[in-house]
């Protein structure tokens, strides 16, 4: 079936050796104030309480810090990386028993040969080694450099069967199951709120429900080819 | 911008890999290093996959070490053999499509200047022998005649090493290669004899078996391009696999050819020399006193 535009839809993989960068698919990307779910635009509120339950129903809710965070540049920096261990100390706190969230540095994005260490680190060009290692089924790219970003989010996508989250400073991320944009501080400590409201209200494993029914979705609606 | 981008953000330290604390606890950033301390630092390349014997590999350890600020030091590179080490170093690696190096490096070299302006960022193109006197000849002499202030350093093991021995223009004539078996026809360039008529203001030719030496000439190459004009180092770094030299025999054949056909040479401006006397101490390069002239008879 040939994919319709504007019909596509960023869901968790394994979907392709080569998957199709969202945006040939017709994927746009959000205004501001604005978010994506599986490329479909949103209210950002509306897109806070998704990325919170995705990670709360995670059962290795997962956050991937890039350099821009993890390196004390300047003061921004900082403050970043201030709200970004927040955000997982809450996780930790609110997650449902049995879950194991993890926080997984991307501290630069040079080629590792002869291997990765993939139990303690990312990198933009062996995500999946790290997911499948680490059977992370959810991620947050925070910090990381967007032509990074985008070359990890459609690996991940292409080879794995993990939600993807991108917390953004720039313009969003049409290759990620959920994209925020203009990402700072006060939406990540938001996020932090979101996910502290709905703690109990999701349940360990959650996250596998949801796909099947986007699946299920998809299929009905031939979205994804 | 300060060292500060050379340390983790508060709280990060214990998710970091220890190979990263290491670097950020032991590494070469904001001290003042030298290779007679190797192996009591934690070097900007350590990991690569190299071969075993490489001399190219010990070369470019060498020269990493021997950046005077590693920390604002970008190298810029192409397709070959160093590439697979140099883009795995604790710094930044820039890669140029084959042969277009030092092209890459004159646009870099100047946007660092108009945006840091006078806090020295030092780029360092290192290529091999095949990207820069073949594939890439025009640009590297180019930047040259135009004065690029930057280093260029050729990793020239005589050889297209990494695609089964072809020859080089830096292959020696009469040399027969798995994929020159006829031998090559013509000389080796002689691209020191370029670089110093294109008015490279420090131009040394090295081997990687003496160490301290290798540290004097990219000390001085780095500093003299901050300011003077473009800088050029020719390395000889064998390849053991195309030249079937045993591994255990490298350093031995490095030391032949530099008795023979690679001594060690070096020419500096007298620009550069009256610049790293004043600016950076070398003693070396500053006025001789003047003899007393001898009385007339009377």
């Amino acid at each position: 079936m040939i994919p319709q535009y504007g019909q596509y839809s960023v869901r968790p993989g394994p979907e392709a050796f080569l998957p199709p960068a969202a945006a040939s698919m017709g994927v746009v990307l959000p205004d501001p104030g604005q978010a994506h779910i599986n490329g479909r635009i949103v209210p950002e509120e509306e897109a806070f309480e998704e990325a919170a339950r995705m990670f709360l129903g995670g059962t290795v809710p997962t956050i991937f810090p890039g350099p821009l965070v993890l390196w004390a540049w300047n003061e921004k920096a900082r403050k970043k990386a201030k709200a970004i261990k927040h955000l997982f100390d809450t996780l930790k706190e609110c997650a449902p028993t049995g879950a194991k969230p993890m926080l997984i540095p991307m501290p630069d994005y040079r080629p590792k040969y002869p291997k990765i260490n993939p139990e303690v680190e990312i990198n933009p060009n062996h995500p999946n080694l790290t997911i499948w290692h680490n059977k992370i089924d959810v991620c947050m790219f925070v910090g990381v450099h967007c032509h990074q970003a985008n070359l990890s989010l459609k690996i991940i996508r292409g080879g794995t069967n993990c939600y993807t989250i991108a917390m953004c400073a720039q313009a969003g991320h049409e290759d990620a199951c959920l994209s925020f944009r203009d990402a700072s501080v006060e939406k990540i400590m938001h996020l932090a709120e979101w996910v502290k409201k709905l703690k109990g209200a999701v349940t360990f494993g959650a996250i596998k429900k949801h796909v099947a029914v986007l699946e299920s979705k998809d299929r009905a609606g031939g979205t994804r080819n | 911008m300060s060292l500060d981008y050379v340390k983790f953000s508060p709280g990060f330290d214990k998710f970091m890999p220890k190979e990263y604390r290491d670097m950020v606890e032991h590494g070469p950033f904001g001290k003042k290093v030298t290779v007679s301390q190797m192996g009591s630092f934690k070097e900007i390349l350590e990991e690569h996959p190299m071969c075993a014997g490489c001399a190219m590999t010990l070369f470019i350890r060498l020269a990493m070490i021997s950046f005077p600020n590693p920390e604002d030091t970008i190298t810029v590179g192409t397709a070959g053999c160093g590439r697979l080490a140099i883009s795995q170093a604790a710094i930044p690696f820039v890669y140029g499509n084959y042969g277009d190096q030092s092209a890459v490096a004159s646009g870099l070299s100047r946007g660092l200047r108009l945006r840091f302006g006078d806090k020295p960022k030092d780029v360092v193109v290192m290529a091999g022998d095949g990207g820069m006197a073949d594939i890439g000849f025009s640009m590297t002499l180019h930047s040259w005649f135009r004065k690029e202030r930057f280093t260029t350093i050729m990793l020239d093991n005589e050889v297209y090493g990494n695609t089964g021995g072809q020859e080089s223009g830096m292959t020696n004539k009469g040399q027969v290669l798995k994929m020159a078996p006829l031998g090559k026809k013509f000389e080796k360039m002689d691209m020191v004899g370029m670089a110093k008529l294109a008015g490279c203001a420090y131009v040394a030719t090295v081997v990687p078996n003496n160490p301290r030496r290798v540290e004097s000439v990219i000390k001085k190459a780095v500093l003299v391009a901050r300011e003077i004009g473009p800088t050029y180092i020719q390395a000889y770094t064998s390849c053991n696999i195309e030249y079937s030299i045993p591994t255990d025999k490298v350093m031995e054949d490095a030391k032949n050819v530099e008795n023979d056909r690679y001594q060690f040479s070096e020419h500096l401006t007298e620009e550069a020399k009256h610049y790293l006397a004043t600016r950076y101490g070398f003693k070396e390069y500053l006025p001789k006193p003047a003899t007393a002239t001898a009385l007339p008879q009377a």
